[in-house]
């Protein structure tokens, strides 16, 4: 399986006309982000972060009449969940059935310049992963790792719930183009966002086709007190709970003498 | 003004949770209780996670229930050895707790625990607690005394081996019911993120016949060791302890529970009770509707493991 994978490429240039593969190369994709580095301090609540692009044409060559359409897709750190389906059981709402989403994006956002299903067709988005629908969301499903149809009930919730917690998100209209080939994109970071890294994919399309891609990164990190405190918590277990003990009976200690009355 | 907790992974409003502290502090100044009953599920009700409210609730409860702890010992009300013997009980108790309750947050079924478990005792607690603060209005209206003790009473409680001679509270008992009962609170304390004193002070009063001088520092030795205790292990098995959203609750509840110590004084001790019952009687129906109503969405995510 690896050697045709190794091999695939190749048959795939020799396939294709010399003219198109030339083209294919004739933009380039530059961006830039308004911040690699999120601070989680405690006054923290959420960020909007920016991202500045242009398509560059080769020299001499002017940029398609077709025009252009931009697809960043932006995803945090992995994390695993677990959904979980309530169902009346003799009377009481209880955890019935549940599945795994295994190491599948913290955070993700599909930004676009108008809707995705207009940008290219559905094999094509299927093929690249574009849109929530398209995105692999890997789940744990019996003794099999993959995923569903995007209108498996599990996924659809599970999709919803982070929707709702804003955590992931599509839209249509978070891509701007400020001239035919500069472009800015607003990737909005809620105040619940994981602390990692985000790799932020941007996919260059043309007439329904993907004519380039490049990607970045950019950094969540928690910022002092807060970075402390969780580390303490999640390295040194035992301190950090005498520790809390002993802050809680000096409050305690430091209320009884200011109020002393006898 | 929005605070960042480090461990619940979320902002909020400092002041709603000092304003939470303050209200729920009052409360437990005036009963003598420590408050978490009402405590966790006002906390989870504004959004944090339910594990780690019920980690986080233990440290405040034990700042509030020190604060009552060094005005009882100034004063000489508490049976240390008392305490001691229900604190053997609580310990064994806290231990199955905290196991009891790291198992079923990775089965899954912890929220149906903590449900079920508030909803049983409050309603339980709440009914009892009602009753008897009307029955004791009722013998105070007849012109008896609110408070009735009867000395001569014997149950079968009194019948049991291993007796003890309490010198502080002038009983002699066995201490079997002494450590099941340190146990089931100490129990109650770690799955539910209680102090117990609610139920604590109760069972004292009515099975054991401990006399009410003694009772509350008695309890609060056991309840404070009891929190201060799953403070430590909720520390070490779950990592789930908020140390910001603690001190928030603490500084809150301290400073409310004066106000409510100085307005229970004025209060007549049936009224309290009965006060108390309906308030415990109500938070157990809250939890009851959340129990059998329908659900705003049958689905529920949860994070299993960050990378």
């Amino acid at each position: 399986m690896r050697r045709f994978a190794v091999l695939l490429p190749l048959v795939a240039a020799l396939l294709v006309p010399a003219g198109v593969a030339r083209a294919a190369d004739a933009e380039r994709l530059v961006v830039s982000l308004s911040n690699h580095r999120v601070q989680v301090t405690s006054n923290f609540t959420g960020e909007e972060l920016v991202l500045f692009g242009t398509i560059e044409t080769a020299k001499g060559a002017t940029p398609r009449g077709t025009g252009y359409d931009l697809v960043v897709t932006a995803a945090g750190p992995p994390q695993t969940y677990r959904t979980r389906l309530k169902q009346r059981v003799a009377g009481v709402w209880v955890n019935t059935a549940s599945r795994e989403f295994v190491n599948v994006p913290s955070y993700l956002a599909v930004l676009s310049n108008r809707p995705v299903d207009a940008i290219a067709k559905p094999d094509v988005r299927h093929r690249l992963q574009i849109g929530l629908n398209n995105f692999v969301l890997t789940q744990h499903i019996g003794a099999d790792f993959a995923d569903t149809v995007h209108n498996d009930p599990f996924r659809e919730a599970f999709v919803r719930l982070k929707s709702e917690q804003r955590l992931y998100r599509q839209s249509s209209t978070a891509v701007t183009f400020l001239t035919p080939t500069v472009f800015r994109a607003e990737i909005p970071l809620p105040a619940n966002v994981q602390t990692g890294t985000y790799r932020i994919d941007v996919k260059l399309f043309s007439d329904g086709a993907m004519i380039t891609q490049t990607n970045t990164a950019l950094e969540v990190i928690k910022a002092g007190f807060e970075q402390y405190v969780a580390d303490a918590a999640a390295d040194y277990g035992l301190l950090y709970g005498i520790a809390t003990v002993l802050m809680a009976l000096s409050i305690g200690w430091i209320a009884s003498v200011m109020f002393r009355k006898d | 003004m929005q605070i960042y907790l480090p461990i619940a992974d979320i902002p909020v409003n400092i002041f709603l949770i000092l304003g939470l502290g303050l209200a729920v502090g009052f409360l437990s100044g005036m009963f003598g209780i420590g408050g978490g009953f009402l405590m966790t599920p006002l906390l989870i009700f504004i959004g944090i996670p339910p594990a780690v409210v019920v980690a986080s609730v233990s440290p405040q409860i034990a700042a509030a229930l020190f604060t009552g702890f060094l005005t009882h010992w100034r004063r000489g009300t508490i049976d240390f050895l008392l305490g001691a013997m229900l604190l053997v009980g609580g310990t064994g108790g806290t231990l199955v707790g905290i196991w009891l309750f790291t198992l079923l947050r990775r089965v899954g079924q912890l929220d149906l625990l903590i449900g079920l478990s508030y909803v049983t005792l409050l309603t339980v607690v709440g009914v009892l607690m009602v009753t008897e603060g009307l029955r004791a209005i009722q013998r105070a209206r007849h012109g008896g005394r609110g408070d009735l003790r009867r000395p001569g009473s014997h149950t079968w409680i009194h019948g049991l081996p291993l007796k003890m001679r309490f010198k502080r509270s002038r009983i002699y008992i066995s201490v079997i019911p002494v450590w099941a009962i340190g146990s089931i609170i100490g129990f109650i304390g770690a799955v539910l993120g209680v102090g117990g004193g609610f139920m604590l002070v109760p069972m004292l009063i009515y099975l054991l016949r401990v006399p009410t001088i003694t009772v509350i520092g008695t309890a609060s030795m056991l309840t404070l060791t009891t929190m201060m205790t799953s403070t430590v292990l909720h520390s070490v098995a779950n990592h789930l302890v908020d140390a910001v959203l603690a001190l928030v609750l603490m500084i809150g509840s301290v400073v409310g529970a004066q106000f409510g110590v100085r307005t229970g004084q004025k209060m007549r001790g049936e009224w309290l009770r009965l006060l108390l019952g309906v308030l415990v009687l109500l938070v157990g129906l809250r939890f009851a509707i959340d129990l059998v109503a329908t659900p705003a969405d049958p689905y529920s995510i949860r994070v299993v493991r960050g990378m």
